[in-house]
């Protein structure tokens, strides 16, 4: 009953629209139909970023995002949005947006999985060779956990919160890790990537850098599953508040 | 749609309670139920959003009300106290009478004075009632130990007596008293407008003193934010004698419209304050902006500006960057695409001779705020690296001077000017 009710009422609606749309079309042009969708919503952002979220070589400290843990994207949006980060276009760009939405936009890069750039070799072997110890290994002497013992051994990140660290540009490495050991870059308490930036020199900024974007992206590039590494450090940030 | 009405029905409540409560007071004696209290409380909550005091007591990430914002003045940096109920470092040991004391006097606790960044010269007009709500309210909200960071303000400007002759200059104490030759709903317009919303602490120009220059909402660059505020009280500059009360109400409610939609400071006054505003509310203040917009004037002037042939040039320029940049979104012929892409044509956003906001806008784009009628915002790319100080005048000009738009061309200068200023 109600179902054929709906079937009438909707043809009528049919027909009806089709009587007036003519009229309207004539009195003003009808307005451009915009996608209902992120991907338009967005764009604001796939002029640095790229449209898939990819990261462009036009300027490489614009990171990549697709592909990241959405707990991860989401933290660095609020950041921003509350200025525990400091960069004053995306402090605005995020400035009037609901967690809601962040969420929703942190999902949604999350999920794309755009070609990564090719491996970008330099030719310094002592470089490399100090970069390759200190991601692998970090430095026991110092008491520097390596790269690898939170951010997986693949080096493709860990669920829900830690980003991977292949495919991505070299002046953006080592830009945040500089970031991070100036005190322009900060996390929630307790602030673990804040600890180990303290620990590096300028020398290893470099190494790290130089070792990291010489690796090819592995097929799969996705995050290790939660709980899959027992970290070194205390991370705050790492669950959903 | 739905919080909005919850908040409505218990404003209403609260009124009706309060009225029964004073009636109930005369009877019986000075003690208010349970049920007004919170009914107070409600409204009190209501009332703060209207007047938007977490904008400026808190900060972004920070705790609610706890203060500490940095206000960087011309004559030295001010930061907004904690008012949350803390006894040691808020205002737990405030009285419902000190609270009216600094709403209406402009003087703390201890009767020093207030900075006027403080807007009471506005919230002088809201009555006993409205504070006694918002004092309420206040009283209710998380403690939070914070202690308050001392003002950096320069010499004389950090001698507070000084005031005194800023106060006899600048400072009108009294409650709003309704215009009886206008409706009633013209009144409760110019009772939020003027009084808790202190539209004119941006909206109009300030003087070398830092006072509001006039009575009316005549528009003004803000202080080191560098965003231009418009009039409220030209059709010239904010256009709304133009606009039906309908839409200034969806910008105002949603953060966009069918003719433009609200970026910088404006957005977070959305985002705070105007979207928790009842329906009623938000169509008084459209009346009354509306009815201050309706006197016309002649269209500016085309200044002295760059020369005809280099104006041309930037025209020529300007053109090729919309149609590489601009017109996917907001349409060949300026005409957008209501509530999601503002129109271009007829904007009076770009056409002010304050080339500001135009300029800014290109430079760092921006999403309007997450509101619940507008929740997920369609956003604007930041042409800061992309374009340059010459491309991004010619694109600008171009706007000013295409479709019925008849605004000065802007120079480089302006937009090398603009880099680098904060955005808040």
């Amino acid at each position: 009953m109600s179902r054929l009710r709906t079937l009438l009422l909707s043809s009528l609606a049919l027909v009806s629209a089709a009587l007036v749309q003519p009229a309207a079309a004539q009195a003003a042009k009808a307005p451009a139909t915009v996608p209902d969708t992120l991907e338009q919503r967005l764009l604001a952002c796939a002029l640095c970023h790229g449209d898939k979220g990819q990261g462009l070589k036009k300027n490489e400290y614009h990171p990549r995002l697709a592909g990241k843990p959405t707990l991860y994207l989401y933290n660095q949006l609020a950041n921003f949005r509350d200025k525990r980060r400091d960069y004053p276009v995306m402090n605005y760009m995020m400035a009037f947006l609901s967690d809601t939405y962040l969420i929703e936009i942190a999902d949604y890069y999350a999920k794309l999985t755009p070609p990564f750039p090719a491996p970008s070799t330099r030719a310094d072997a002592a470089e490399l060779a100090l970069g390759e110890k200190l991601v692998k290994e970090g430095d026991a002497a110092r008491k520097l956990p390596s790269c690898m013992s939170c951010h997986g051994k693949a080096l493709t990140g860990l669920e829900p919160a830690i980003p991977g660290l292949l495919g991505l540009y070299p002046p953006y490495i080592s830009a945040q890790l500089g970031a991070w050991k100036d005190n322009r870059r900060h996390a929630m308490q307790p602030d673990c990537m804040h600890d180990v930036a303290q620990m590096l020199t300028p020398a290893d900024i470099g190494a790290i850098t130089a070792w990291l974007v010489a690796q090819p992206v592995p097929a799969n590039p996705v995050p290790a599953p939660v709980g899959s590494l027992k970290l070194p450090l205390e991370c705050g940030g790492l669950t959903k508040k | 749609m739905n919080r909005l009405f919850v908040l409505m029905l218990s404003a209403a409540l609260a009124a009706v309670g309060l009225s029964a409560c004073s009636k109930k007071e005369a009877a019986v004696g000075p003690q208010p139920t349970e049920a007004a209290k919170q009914a107070q409380i409600v409204r009190g909550q209501y009332l703060a959003a209207a007047g938007d005091c977490y904008a400026c007591h808190t900060v972004r990430g920070g705790a609610d009300y706890a203060g500490g914002l940095e206000m960087p003045t011309p004559f030295g940096k001010l930061y907004t106290p904690n008012i949350t109920p803390d006894q040691l470092t808020g205002i737990g040991n405030w009285s419902a009478e000190d609270f009216w004391k600094a709403m209406h006097d402009g003087k703390s606790k201890d009767g020093s004075f207030l900075y006027p960044a403080m807007p009471f010269t506005n919230y002088t007009k809201v009555t006993r009632e409205d504070s006694d709500a918002i004092y309420a309210y206040m009283m209710s909200v998380k403690p939070v130990n914070r202690k308050n960071t001392p003002h950096a303000m320069g010499f004389p400007y950090n001698q507070r007596e000084l005031l005194a002759g800023w106060r006899t200059l600048y400072f009108k104490e009294g409650v709003y008293k309704d215009d009886p030759s206008k409706s009633a709903e013209w009144n409760r317009g110019a009772y939020l407008v003027e009084g808790l919303g202190h539209c004119d602490a941006c909206h109009s120009a300030r003087n070398m003193l830092g006072a509001v220059s006039g009575d009316d909402v005549s528009g003004g660059l803000i202080p080191l934010q560098n965003w231009y505020a418009p009039s409220l009280a030209s059709g010239r500059e904010s256009g709304l004698g133009d606009w039906e009360v309908k839409d200034i109400v969806d910008l105002l409610r949603t953060g966009v419209a069918k003719r433009g939609a609200v970026f910088g400071p404006m957005a977070a006054v959305v985002q705070h304050s105007l979207q928790e505003m009842s329906m009623v509310d938000l169509t008084a203040m459209a009346t009354y902006l509306k009815a201050q917009n309706e006197k016309r004037e002649a269209a500016p002037l085309l200044h002295s500006g760059p020369s005809e042939g280099l104006t041309a040039a930037m025209m020529k320029t300007g053109a090729q960057i919309y149609k590489d940049h601009c017109e996917a979104c907001h349409q060949a012929d300026g005409t957008g695409v209501p509530h999601i892409y503002p129109p271009l044509d007829n904007n009076q956003a770009l056409t002010m001779r304050n080339p500001v906001n135009a300029i800014r806008i290109v430079l760092n784009g921006g999403f309007p705020p997450s509101t619940e009628g507008n929740p997920r915002p369609y956003g604007m790319p930041p042409f800061y690296q992309d374009l340059s100080d010459e491309q991004v005048a010619a694109v600008v000009t171009y706007l000013r001077q295409s479709w019925g738009n008849n605004a000065p061309p802007t120079w480089p200068v302006e937009v090398e000017r603009s880099r680098g200023v904060p955005t808040d």
